[in-house]
């Protein structure tokens, strides 16, 4: 049996089986996201100086190039997630699905970037 | 096809403050995103070395930046609070209007003294003033 009004299963419109999904997704980078942030937030208040060779030794330092990543790439996700939803509810038609997928793939270039710079200072530390 | 209003049909509904901390929720997170485009700026240029991270600080430690700065605390606070109270109406709690209406004041109240209290530590607790 159907949920569906015979009108959105004629139209062709209704669920597409992804919102519980993308609901529970933001739920679980959002739950993430509280120590993450709050961790990001204090030990970036707590750097003596944001100098370069301060910056770079917190970088370089095990923990902290972890929880960097984590959080960039819980970030990044759960920015995907909630400007996906305010482009679906603000922009419409072909222009819709543009905006969604240029912003699906600005948010992946930015966490593969974020990664990347991460990674670079830690592994030039380690050496 | 009838062109029927589409949700969110915002015209209906008197505004009220329930309403405000809904769309402030959505513009603090749209800014933060802003903000995670400048975190990556900001990593990258760290690991760009020395030469590249003076050159990018140029931009980071600009007037206008620390504008932003100060938008992306306040942003943060105040997404931070009214995320968590989303979190505790996912529990099914807290959802009858008179509830919302006070936890909407609770999180007005606890973002604006997280806000506070990152100014006081940035400014007078010997944290860099950038």
């Amino acid at each position: 049996m159907s949920l569906r009004s015979p009108l959105g299963r004629v139209l062709g419109m209704g669920s597409a089986h992804e919102g519980v999904q993308h609901w529970w997704l933001q739920r679980l980078t959002s739950v993430a996201l509280v120590p993450l942030s709050i961790w990001f937030v204090v030990s970036l208040l707590m750097l003596p100086s944001l100098d370069h060779a301060t910056v770079s030794v917190w970088m370089a330092h095990g923990p902290t190039a972890l929880l960097l990543v984590l959080f960039v790439l819980t970030a990044a996700w759960h920015s995907r997630l909630g400007v996906a939803v305010v482009v679906e509810d603000y922009v419409h038609g072909g222009l819709k699905t543009v905006t969604l997928v240029f912003c699906t793939f600005a948010h992946l270039l930015l966490a593969a970037a974020a990664v990347l710079a991460i990674l670079t200072v830690a592994l030039r530390g380690a050496t | 096809m009838p062109t029927r209003p589409l949700s969110p049909h915002l015209g209906v509904y008197k505004f009220t403050y329930t309403m405000a901390t809904s769309i402030l929720n959505r513009i603090t997170g749209l800014g933060l995103s802003v903000g995670l485009l400048l975190l990556v700026y900001w990593l990258m240029a760290v690991a760009g070395g020395e030469r590249s991270y003076a050159r990018a600080l140029g931009v980071l430690s600009s007037p206008v930046a620390k504008l932003v700065y100060a938008g992306l605390v306040v942003a943060f606070c105040y997404h931070l609070t009214a995320g968590i109270r989303h979190l505790i109406w996912d529990t099914g709690r807290g959802l009858e209007r008179a509830q919302s209406r006070a936890s909407a004041r609770v999180v007005i109240a606890v973002s604006i003294l997280l806000m506070l209290l990152i100014a006081y530590w940035v400014w007078f607790g010997g944290a860099h003033a950038s």
